[in-house]
């Protein structure tokens, strides 16, 4: 399959990338392409230039401290699965980005691309609603509450690069996803976060958009354990129902994969402890 | 148009393609290395596995310019001076193959997966292939061979 033409940026900075991207509405960025690509040779997408961003150095680094992870947008997954920091300090991201397609595809494919494409079964959406995660783009900062805002969309204006995602460090925290059999993206995922205070509980794969489940949470901060949401009844409307599965399946599986979520997040912890 | 250079196999490569190329055609039709194949072309049979800057990637989900200024290894630069790569030797040895078509990929993904985790048990190379597909379905050889290739490659590094 081959897509229409386009010509090719590589930039040398950020700088230059925004220059290019300011220049050229119709132009696309490139990290991973690992969708983009896909979507391009399907001739679903037509961006007159891609602009790489995928070798600025200044996109790609993972930093830890304390209280958080920051990952350069440019980073790849296979990057975030093997990081020691990132395994150190927040396992559960550590395995959701293993868990992404398939080992060739964590080569290529990078967690801003991830996040700024907001495929409604992707995994990082999950970890980044999840963790309450920060944003930054050049200009602004955006709370993951704010980020994503529908099927395929974000709070990004046009033009607007993702430079990096400062992840929340929890007190502990699990993913659990049913991946659709041949294509690995989430029938139905869910990133628990428990920091203490306040439990965070993030839903992909389910319905057009990421989203929390509050009843989870607040059963959760009452008592951190897969029964105290096992009562918890998931509505079926505004799901997701394909050939896959109906509307009613992913309700179920919401359910099942939180409480596998919460029983890894108490794994990790007593592993840890232990 | 835009000219590309890239060094395939340890050898230096150039062409005039257009910037939609993707790598994948540029190895097969430019450079004529066709034993990278085309299996779905859409990012999930790992037919087209080869290794840019050494690690395992799908050629057919990458454009030739990104490759720009890269290292690209296909399976034709994996035996030395006729001497085959441990990894193509045990898929030989295990009968790792029926009818052939997913070899290259499933080698190149080999060689990545073994380099990387030099322990290797039988579940751990079933999560690896997890992008590549047989359609014959011969699965069970390909694990024996490059569960013995990790073997042979640790032999290998000792001697």
């Amino acid at each position: 399959m081959i897509p229409y033409p386009f010509t090719y940026h590589r930039p040398k900075s950020l700088n230059q990338a925004q220059t290019l991207l300011s220049r050229e509405p119709d132009a696309k960025l490139l990290a991973g392409g690992q969708t983009l690509i896909a979507a391009m040779k399907l001739r679903l997408a037509n961006p007159s230039a891609l602009i790489d961003i995928a070798g600025l150095q200044e996109l790609s680094f993972i930093r830890a401290s304390d209280s958080a992870i920051m990952i350069g947008a440019a980073t790849k997954h296979a990057d975030v699965a093997n990081s020691s920091d990132v395994r150190e300090k927040v396992p559960a991201l550590a395995d959701l980005a293993e868990g992404i397609g398939d080992p060739a595809v964590r080569r290529m494919g990078t967690i801003g691309g991830s996040l700024a494409n907001n495929d409604p079964a992707a995994d990082y959406p999950a970890a980044a609603l999840g963790l309450g995660a920060t944003l930054k783009t050049i200009n602004r900062s955006i709370a993951a509450d704010a980020f994503f805002t529908g099927m395929f969309s974000t709070a990004l204006e046009q033009g607007e690069i993702i430079t990096d995602v400062s992840f929340p460090v929890p007190k502990r925290a699990g993913y659990a996803k049913f991946p659709n059999p041949a294509s690995r993206y989430a029938m139905a995922g869910v990133f628990i976060a428990d920091f203490g205070h306040q439990v965070r509980v993030a839903v992909t794969g389910a319905a057009p958009c990421v989203f929390r489940q509050r009843d989870m949470e607040v059963a959760l901060a009452k008592n951190f354990s897969p029964d105290a949401i096992k009562p918890t009844v998931i509505s079926p409307e505004g799901l997701n129902s394909d050939i896959h599965g109906s509307a009613e399946y992913r309700a179920h599986l919401v359910n099942v994969m939180a409480r596998r979520a919460v029983n890894t997040a108490l794994e990790y912890y007593s592993t840890n402890a232990g | 148009m835009t000219v590309v250079t890239m060094t395939v196999n340890g050898k230096q490569r150039q062409a005039d393609i257009e910037d939609r190329t993707l790598l994948v055609y540029f190895l097969r039709e430019n450079l004529r290395l066709t034993g990278t194949h085309i299996g779905c072309d859409t990012s999930q049979c790992g037919a087209c596995v080869v290794h840019v800057n050494g690690r395992a990637v799908k050629s057919c989900t990458m454009f030739a310019v990104q490759a720009s200024g890269a290292e690209v290894l296909t399976i034709e630069g994996v035996a030395v001076d006729g001497k085959l790569h441990p990894v193509q030797e045990a898929f030989r040895h295990n009968h790792g193959l029926q009818c052939g078509f997913c070899t290259p990929g499933m080698i190149m993904t080999a060689i990545d997966m073994i380099r990387r985790n030099p322990n290797l048990d039988r579940r751990t190379i079933r999560e690896e292939l997890e992008g590549n597909i047989c359609r014959c379905t011969g699965y069970h050889n390909i694990v024996t061979a490059i569960e013995d290739a990790s073997k042979r490659v640790a032999a290998g590094t000792a001697a």
